[in-house]
Parts: structure tokens; sequence; C-alpha cells
């Protein structure tokens, strides 16, 4: 049993791994595809049919490209740096169910398709994605680069002004479900669309949405490596592979927070039928879509802006929906 | 337009207009409002419609480069081509020297001799494309509709020499001898309807 449950852990690791580190390749690709065609463009053609190849063709340059450290940086943390951003986008993955549980087929055994069902599972993700912003915070104060200053900068006032929204804007569903595990969150749901968190929590689901663009750092709040202002921010000085260890974190994070966002509000993988599934791989594919979305339509707002906003807008409606669904919880 | 219109020199006169900018506000609570009613209005969803709406048309205007090209114009000036005579498929130049004497960037060289017919044959004719700024004088004074200006605009090479290359700008003979030499629309060529325009000369000053 207890060897079993160590390989059964050990394959489900490496999948996930796998998957999702080919998945943030393709992210890659389709948000190329995606953007091009709103700008009425074709995108990457070439390598492969429809450009499918693209993204071969960049991870074997990013492999071979030389990793340059710069002469002033600090060695050891702005090596570790990419690393940090990587490492905690797929050590958020482990308590997020991904499939409902099924059985293998030909035999009883059954799988949970989650590496480790923790009871405070939501906290978890959350915590280890917000270490994640420890990768572009070290990095950039390590190259010992202008831009990448400015970059670290605007991490640690972007970090502590999304942060607040996300916890604030949790606390309302978790008062309803009254666990941090997001099987419980499912199973709360499992009752079909009416159930939906989104129903009774609205004001909670647009909350968490809008943190989850600062979180992963995507357009209207793409401030951390904002092209057009900063180059690259944090990747202003990084070449190769650690570069691309950046680019793995950033993409694999948006396809788990779409996973989080559906786990908690859309009602997950329903009652665990292969509908079910579906269904939830295909809200996850929205949400990761208007990402793209959002990118190809809207502006980026300042740093000051988004500080403002998240202090002085969004957390007192947080408050105020917390306060309220207490009201309505005890009367 | 009207005669006063088109010599109207001062031609910021009605032709600016200022913007209807709303002063920024000035309070928090102000601001706020500022930042509701944008979001209320939509203007968001609008940018997200718009661009939603250019993926499903997906009307795409990309031309791939090297495998595609898009139509030049006719009147383009790129690297000349020398002509050919219809017919005969012997070379139009006659070596008179006007393009040479004319070109304001003097790339044009060329020697002549006179052959054992006793007329005036081309030895060498260069240009150097290095120098030629595509300014259209040569082509333009050519007594004899030889020298005009193709559309090839891409040129790469190693060598400074290829750009001058004479057999290069020349119709390849074999083509002339087949008949495949169109009449030239393009820049140097004659314009047409060139017979209806043509006035007769008054005899008398
Ligand atoms: S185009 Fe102008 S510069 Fe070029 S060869 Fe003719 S006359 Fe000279
Ligand atoms: S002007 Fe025409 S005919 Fe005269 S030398 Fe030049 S190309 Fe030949």
């Amino acid at each position: 049993m207890e060897v079993a449950y160590i390989i059964e852990t050990l394959i489900k690791i490496v999948v996930i791994l796998l998957v999702f580190s080919a998945l943030a390749g393709l992210g890659t690709y389709f948000e190329r595809k995606i953007l091009a065609f709103m700008q009425r463009r074709l995108g990457p053609m070439h390598v492969g049919p429809y450009g499918l190849l693209q993204v071969a063709a960049d991870g074997i340059k990013l492999f071979t490209k030389e990793d340059i450290v710069p002469t002033n940086a600090v060695g050891p943390i702005f090596k570790i740096a990419p690393v940090i951003t990587a490492a905690t986008a797929f050590m958020a993955a482990a308590a997020i169910p991904f499939l409902p549980q099924f059985t293998l087929p030909f035999t009883d055994y059954v799988v949970h398709p989650i590496v480790a069902d923790v009871n405070i599972g939501i906290l978890y993700v959350l915590g280890v994605m917000a270490v994640g912003f420890y990768g572009p915070l070290l990095g950039s104060l390590a190259s010992s680069n202008k831009f990448a200053l400015i970059s670290a900068a605007r991490a640690a006032s972007v970090f502590i002004s999304y942060e607040v929204i996300t916890g604030l804007s949790l606390l309302a569903p978790l008062m309803m479900v009254g666990s941090f595990s997001l099987i419980d969150f499912n199973n709360y749901q499992a009752g079909g669309i009416g159930d939906w968190i989104i129903w009774s929590q609205p004001v909670a689901f647009l909350l968490f949405w809008i943190a989850a663009f600062a979180e992963t750092g995507r357009t209207p709040f793409h401030l951390v490596a904002n092209d057009h202002e900063i180059i690259d921010g944090f990747g202003t000085e990084y070449s190769g592979m650690r570069w691309g260890l950046f680019f793995i974190g950033e993409y694999a994070n948006m396809f788990f927070i779409s996973f989080v966002i559906v786990l908690l509000f859309l009602g997950g993988f329903g009652d665990g039928s292969v509908l079910g599934a579906f269904a939830f791989l295909g809200k996850m594919a929205f949400f990761f879509f208007f990402f793209l979305w959002t990118r190809a339509a809207w502006p980026d707002i300042r740093p000051d802006q988004l500080m403002w906003l998240c202090w002085k807008v969004l957390m007192p409606i947080a408050l105020i929906n917390v306060v309220i669904t207490g009201f309505v919880m005890m009367f | 337009m009207s005669l006063e219109e088109f010599e109207n020199r001062n031609v910021s006169e009605g032709a600016y207009y200022k913007v209807d900018i709303a002063d920024y506000p000035e309070t928090g609570w102000d601001k706020a409002k500022q930042v509701f009613s944008r979001a209320i209005k939509g203007e968001l969803f609008v940018g997200l419609g718009v661009v939603m709406r250019e993926m499903l048309k997906f009307d795409i205007h990309t031309v791939k480069y090297p495998l595609e090209k898009l139509p030049i114009g006719p009147r383009y000036r790129a690297v000349h081509e020398m002509q050919r005579l219809w017919e005969s498929g012997t070379e139009r130049c006659i070596g008179c020297g006007l393009c040479e004497k004319i070109c304001i960037s003097d790339c044009i060289r060329m020697d002549t001799k006179i052959d054992e017919n006793s007329r005036k044959q081309v030895t060498e004719y260069t240009i150097n494309l290095g120098r030629c700024i595509f300014c259209g004088y040569c082509a333009e004074v050519c007594p004899e509709l030889a020298i005009v200006h193709g559309g090839r605009y891409e040129n790469t090479s190693e060598q400074r020499a290829h750009y001058t290359n004479y057999e290069d700008m020349l119709t390849p003979f074999d083509m002339a001898l087949k008949g495949q030499v169109p009449e030239y629309p393009g820049f140097g060529a004659v314009t047409p309807h060139e017979d209806e325009r043509v006035k007769s000369t008054p005899l008398a000053y």
C-alpha cells in the first residue's frame, strides 16, 4: 500500500511536470497565434504546419544559447531566481485537482489526479504562488541593471497590493464552504450550475479574477516586465535557459490560476463524470484565453494606479463583501 | 476647392479644433467616480469586442514576403533594364551618351566604337547602382527608350561589381528572339495616348 502510494505520487508528479512544461510552451504558441489573429496577422507560420513546431525551435534556441551572468550581478542569487519562479509555479500545482478521480481501466485502482489533497489546499496554492514573486524580485535586484531595479520596485508594490485582494476576496467563499481544500470546494458545488459559488459570491469572483491578473503579471497589470517601459524588467539581463525558466513559470502560473478560479467559483469538475471533466478543462481554457484576449485589447495601467485600485477601491469592496456574507450567514 | 481656399496659404486656419477633454479629477472621490463611470460605460468591453470581431472575421493582411509579393506600381523606379528591339532583337541603345551626360550622380559609364556596319556600338556600359539615386533622369532622356526602370527591388550581392553589370540589365537575347519582349509600360516608356497629345509645331514664331 505504502509503496504503491509513493509510486503513484511520483508518477503523478512526473506527469504534471511534463504536461505543464509542454503546455507552457504551447501556451506561448497560442498566445502568439491568438494575438496575431486579433491584430489581423498570421503569427508563426514557417516552422512546421501552421507554425506548430515554433515551440520546439524556441526551446532549442533557449537551451543552446550562452548563459551570461553580468559582471556586477550577484552571481548565486542571479542564478537561483528563475528556478524559484518555475519551481514555485509547479509546487503550487501539488494541491490542485486537475481531473475528477477515476478508476484505472481493467483494474479497480482508483486514481486521484491531485498530488496531495492537503486540508489547507487553497492557502498552500496561493502561498506558494506568492513565493514565486521572489523570482522576479531577487532576479532583478541581483542583476545590477537600472531597468531591472525599477522592475523590482514594481514587483514589490504589485505584490503588496494584489495579495490583499486575493486573500480578502476568498474569505467570503471560504466562510460558506468551511474548508480550505479545493476538493471540498468542488464537492460544495457538485450539484450543478445552480450551485456554483459565482452566483452567491459574484463580487468575490470578480475581485479574485482581477487579482489573478496581477498575480500572473498579465495585461492590464503587466507592470513588472512591461516591454515598452522597462525593456523586460527583471528579465533584461537574463539569457538562454534562465530566461526560459521565467517564461515557463509565468505560463504555468497562468494555467494553474485558471484551474483555481474554475475550482473555486465555477463548479470545478462537478459531479466527477466524464462530461464534468471536459467541462472543467473547457472552463479552464476560457480563463486562459481571457488572459490572451485582454492582452490584445487593453492598455497597461501605471503602478500607482494599480496600488490605488487595489487598496482604495477593491479592498473596501472585498471587506464589505465579507461583512455582508457574514451577516447573511448569521441570520 | 474654390480659388480663395486654394490661395489661402494659412493652412492652420479652420483646420484645427480643440479636443473636448474634461479636467483631471482632483479629489479621491472624483477619481473613483471617473473609474466607475469608465468601467460601467463599458469601454473595456468595447475593446474586447473589437479584437474578438477581428479574430472571427479572420481578414488577415499578412503577406508572407519572400514567398508572396505585393504587386508594384508600373512607374516604380527600381533597377534599370536595357531593352531590345521587338523584331530584330538588337540592342536599342545607340550609344548617344545622353544618359551618361544627364546622370546627376555620375554613375553611368559607357564606351562606344564604330562597328563594321558603320553604326555606333556600345562596348562598355555600366551603372554603379551603389551610387545611383534612382532619379529616373536617364530613362527620361533616352531617345530610343533603351534604358528604362524595371521593378526589381531586391538587390543583394557579395560583390560591388555585381551592381554594375550591363548583361544583367539587358533583356536576354533568346527572349528577344522568341518575341517575348513586351512593350514596356514602366518608367521611361512613352505615356499612353501620346499620339493624341502631340501638337503640331507652329511654323511662324
Ligand atoms: S536613375 Fe538617375 S542617378 Fe541613376 S543612373 Fe539614371 S540618371 Fe543616374
Ligand atoms: S540615352 Fe539611351 S540610347 Fe543614349 S546611350 Fe543612354 S541608353 Fe543608349
